[in-house]
């Protein structure tokens, strides 16, 4: 009996795919824990949503350290959220032709917003702003 | 779970009927469905979040006007609601990642989930209260 090891939490799978889906959460988690709730602290309690406006992201993102910072936190939080999405759906959803369409649906998801939050993270360009406010003013 | 189910039958036949306090999910059960649903919930946020960060292209104007959003008393409860979602997920997350790496770590299942609600707490009331206090000093303005 005593060498009856009482099974709780999620059993680790034995291989491919799923053991470094299993892996990739884990890894991910712990860097989102840092870089989330960090991300928090500094927008909700150093700062708060009435000081947060263009000029402070603007100002945020000339450093490329807070670019990296937000992107890795972007990728991460993506996949390890859009994964959990699809664990859910293999949980709920068992008829094998919805199953193909919801698994579509999250990969569509995790490609489009990869591709848009990169672009405002990676491209977003404020001097180009500047120049207008200055031709205009 | 064998565990909590022995103790509940325990209980049961050397109280007798007293001891029926009705259903009590054990705390694998709630920390599971709660690590999901803030998962989920957190997911559905990120997901708001890109698209809002990514009007930062259309220009200050553009973006600006669209942070009564983020301003509005309703938008800050939900985002302190947010929040704890966020606290409970990193810290459950946690508690999921020692029992998988820590062999004896069954035996000690209701203290672990009694830690991540002690943890959660000490995350969260520090900082739902300086966010009910900015919204607050923002709304007496």
């Amino acid at each position: 009996m005593a060498a009856v090891r009482p099974h709780i939490g999620r059993e680790r799978p034995s291989g491919g795919f799923e053991l470094y889906s299993w892996y990739f959460f884990r890894v991910s988690g712990l860097l989102l824990i840092f870089l989330a709730i960090g991300h928090v602290v500094i927008m909700h309690v150093i700062n708060t949503v009435d000081e947060i406006d263009w000029q402070f992201v603007a100002d945020r993102w000339n450093s490329p350290f807070w670019r990296a910072y937000d992107w890795l936190m972007l990728f991460l939080a993506l996949l390890h959220g859009l994964n959990g999405a699809r664990l859910a759906v293999d949980d709920y959803i068992r008829p094998q032709g919805w199953r193909v369409l919801a698994h579509s649906i999250l990969w569509t998801l995790a490609i489009v917003f990869l591709i848009i939050g990169s672009i405002a993270v990676l491209t977003f360009d404020p001097s180009r702003f500047e120049t207008l406010a200055q031709a205009g003013g | 779970m064998t565990t909590e189910t022995m103790r509940d039958v325990h209980r049961a036949t050397t109280r007798g009927i007293t001891a029926y306090r009705g259903y009590r999910p054990p705390p694998g059960m709630i920390s599971w469905a709660l690590h999901r649903i803030t998962g989920l919930g957190v997911l559905l946020f990120l997901l708001l979040h890109i698209v809002d960060i990514f009007l930062v292209n259309y220009g200050p104007d553009t973006f600006n006007e669209l942070l009564f959003l983020y301003r509005h008393p309703v938008f800050r409860i939900g985002e302190i609601i947010l929040v704890a979602g966020l606290y409970y997920h990193a810290a459950n997350g946690v508690r999921i990642i020692l029992i998988d790496f820590w062999p004896a770590a069954y035996r000690y299942e209701r203290q672990l989930f009694y830690g991540v609600i002690a943890v959660f707490l000490a995350g969260f009331l520090p900082t739902a209260f300086l966010m009910i206090r900015a919204m607050l000093q923002a709304g007496g303005a």
